[in-house]
């Protein structure tokens, strides 16, 4: 009966096709080349084309999708020995020996990828039609927007890790651009700038891996590396897969890099729905996903495993920040919160070996997040761009299109059955109830599930139910069409998505150990390498995790639409409220003993520069100086004083000569 | 050569330059340092014809005509430029014009 997940059958192939002339995924190049083409149309025209610009844009993101769709079928209609396609668009870098194509990697992985990118990237378009309507930078918002979608596409369909790079280096941009797209106020100026700083320091430790691979491998194509990751000697296989790991903390907002992605809620709504919920922030959790023959190679090797690692990473960021988004009062930093502890749900199968559960949770979230993001933006367009969740309340009435699903949203990130995020959340679970050694990830699971039930609800029932805390003279009402028509289509992705990664049979039955189409889709672009033992029974471990969410929505009920004094419960939990309330301390800890003291270093920088360099320069220029105010008394300004000078010198000139020549006699 | 001795010349073309000299070093007026200048150019020139005249070549002659051609041009420019040094700070005065000097 436990047809133990997708290791049994077949798994990593190894094996890589070329592109066959004139299907839809010869020209798979297109999908972000068309994007990136309007992002700079849009860019160098923008102020001539006016309003149209908006339809420019959604429909190159339109194109991109009807073609991933395209790609996407026509992928599922190969033989599975056939689905890893490798297509070589132009020559880069051709150094001697060593080259680097334009090279796309059209496999199962990216091409469920694609799907999400373009798919949900298109739904966010069209919902920006409204929210950004009567912005000045409109016709800029859809060409960053554009330039976004193209780089993402660009990473996700990177076929070495040097392309993938690139696309890894353009969303950084893209985000950086949006985050601070309002950068007339300081603070969304200095929230672009976090971001981007702190994903360099990831990306630091993605180039080193990339040169740790060019050494060991002498190349860096997916096609090249991927069946070879055995010949890495088991070290320097360490080594890059922390490094890896390093790179995927930044973009993926994990320990201990995450703390930008809160900050980049600063940028307008529509881009922490697009950005920094669905698309660019699963970058590392791709990352590693698609590294994972050389994660497999590395927890055979058993010399360290760094899967495990990744797994802790991924399973204390989601316990750190789920407890941060418990007492915050920002409806979009709530939500943030809530991103990065999905994320290091991901990162906890990931991790495991089991990346299609990661990969499906990651689809799941894709939706739910970007809805439960959209719905945000909805109520803030609202209410004037008020976040306060205390401001807020009854809402249901004035907004029933994003009350509902805002709703459906809600229950399928908090992890109740029928709905997305359960499924999806139960089978990265059973990642680690199936790892020996990683018991202790499951507990954390588990409580993160109540706890994600608890400040999600938490969420909902602040803004939406309850009596209306909004201040007088505020009108709330309903959002335009173009709003509201991608809340409804991603509510229903939310609560069908479930069924991509489980038989139709356990959807009913809540609970499986069998993966669904995701998982043997993934299986011949991925090497799984979970365990296969269990250590609990899993029936009990599911209706377990169900217990919790339910725990989790029943508390928040009692606190939060009971007339429940917040305040004392607040004052009972203590230092562990002020803590949670103060996100831990970690902004001021990387203040203190990061920025700080590189602000000191800097300071003694400006000294050295100051006093050495620009010391030793003056230096010189004031010694000459001084050295000239001695010659200057030489210029007397008479000109009968020059006069003299000339006889005497005409004089002495006279009589050298004259002596030489009495002399030479 | 009758009448006059070389040396007289040679004397009087000496005399005549260190008074010119003397002229330009100790006057402060820029007129008369300028006149005791054209006084050594012609004190040179008369030197010139002098040794031509003892060498009985006339390369000293054609010398002292390139001088007084040269000191014509010579005039023209600097009288002009002390007309215009007079109009500028309103003397003649040589010792004022040093503002160059700080």
């Amino acid at each position: 009966m436990i047809g133990l997940l997708a290791t049994a059958e077949g798994g990593f192939s190894g094996e890589y096709v070329q592109a066959a002339a004139g299907t839809a995924i010869d020209f798979a190049w297109l999908i972000p080349v068309v994007p990136a083409v309007s992002a700079a149309v849009l860019l160098l025209f923008g102020r001539r084309i006016g309003k149209v610009s908006a339809a420019i844009a959604i429909t190159a993101v339109g194109f991109s999708a009807t073609l991933s769709t395209a790609v996407f079928l026509q992928l599922a209609a190969a033989p599975e020995d056939a689905r890893n396609v490798v297509l070589v668009v132009a020559e880069w870098l051709p150094i001697g020996s060593f080259q680097v194509d334009w090279a796309l990697l059209v496999d199962p992985l990216s091409g469920v990828m694609l799907l999400l990118v373009t798919w949900v990237g298109l739904l966010i378009h069209i919902y920006s039609l409204g929210y950004m309507d009567g912005d000045d930078l409109y016709t800029r918002f859809f060409a960053y927007l554009n330039l976004f979608v193209a780089s993402m596409l660009v990473l996700v369909l990177g076929g070495s890790l040097l392309v993938l790079f690139v696309g890894w280096e353009l969303v950084g941009l893209s985000s950086y651009l949006l985050i601070g797209f309002w950068f007339s106020e300081r603070a969304n100026a200095t929230a672009a700038k976090k971001a981007f700083i702190v994903n360099r320091v990831g990306d630091v430790g993605f180039m080193i891996a990339m040169f740790l691979v060019f050494s060991a491998l002498g190349s860096l194509s997916f096609a090249d590396v991927l069946p070879r990751v055995d010949e890495i000697a088991a070290g320097t296989a360490v080594a890059i897969g922390v490094l890896l790991l390093i790179g995927a903390t930044g973009k993926s907002a994990q320990i201990p890099l995450f703390v930008w992605l809160p900050d980049a809620m600063a940028g307008p709504t529509p881009v922490s729905a697009l950005i920094h919920a669905a698309t660019m922030v699963t970058a590392g959790v791709y990352l590693i996903a698609r590294m994972s023959p050389l994660y497999a190679a590395i927890h055979d090797a058993a010399l360290f495993d760094v899967g495990l690692l990744v797994a802790w990473v991924g399973a204390l960021t989601a316990l750190l920040t789920a407890l941060i988004a418990c007492a915050q009062n920002d409806l979009k930093k709530i939500l943030a919160y809530s991103t990065i502890s999905q994320l290091g749900y991901m990162f906890v199968a990931v991790g495991l070996g089991l990346q299609a559960a990661a990969i499906f949770h990651l689809l799941t979230h894709g939706f739910f997040k970007a809805l439960l993001f959209l719905a945000a933006g909805s109520v803030m367009h609202a209410l004037h761009e008020e976040t306060d969740v205390w401001k807020m309340g009854g809402l249901r009435r004035a907004m029933p299109v994003t009350f509902a699903t805002s709703a459906v949203g809600t229950l399928a990130i908090a992890g109740v059955p029928f709905f997305a995020g359960f499924y999806s959340k139960e089978k990265v679970l059973v990642a680690a109830l199936e790892t020996p050694g990683a018991e202790l990830i499951w507990v954390i699971g588990a409580v993160v599930a109540a706890l994600t039930a608890f400040y999600m609800s938490r969420w909902f029932f602040l803004i939406f139910l309850g009596d209306s805390r909004v201040p007088e003279g505020i009108h709330p009402h309903e959002s335009p069409p173009s709003m509201t028509l991608p809340l409804v289509v991603l509510a229903v992705g939310s609560v069908l998505g479930g069924f991509i990664g489980v038989r139709p049979l356990s959807y009913a039955t809540f609970w499986s150990l069998e993966g669904g189409f995701l998982f043997d889709w993934l299986a011949p672009a991925v090497q799984s390498f979970v365990g296969e033992e269990l250590f609990f029974n899993e029936l009990l471990a599911g209706l377990i995790v169900i217990a919790m969410s339910a725990l989790g929505i029943a508390t928040a009920y009692v606190l939060y639409l009971r007339p429940t004094d917040i305040v004392a419960v607040r004052e009972r939990l203590g230092w562990l409220y002020q803590a949670m309330f103060r996100k831990f301390y970690v902004d001021e800890l990387y203040e203190r003993t990061i920025a700080e003291p590189g602000e000191l270093m800097a300071e003694g920088m400006a000294v050295f520069d100051e006093r050495g360099i620009d010391g030793v320069v003056n230096g010189l220029g004031t010694g000459t100086r001084d050295l000239a105010q001695i010659g200057r008394r030489a210029q007397t300004g008479l000109v009968r004083s020059y006069a003299l000078a000339v006889l005497f010198g005409t004089l002495l000139i006279s009589a050298l000569f004259l002596g030489g020549t009495l002399l030479g006699r | 050569m009758s009448g006059v001795p070389i040396g007289w010349y040679i004397a009087l073309s000496a005399v005549l330059f260190t008074t010119g000299l003397v002229g330009v070093l100790v006057r402060r007026s820029v007129v008369v340092m300028f006149m005791c200048i054209e006084l050594m150019l012609n004190s040179v020139n008369l030197a010139l014809i002098t040794f031509s005249r003892l060498h009985g070549n006339l390369d000293g002659q054609v010398l002292s005509f390139f001088v007084i051609v040269v000191a014509a041009a010579e005039v023209t420019v600097g009288l002009a430029l002390i007309v215009n040094m007079f109009r500028l700070m309103g003397s003649t005065d040589a010792d004022h014009a040093d503002r160059l000097r700080s």
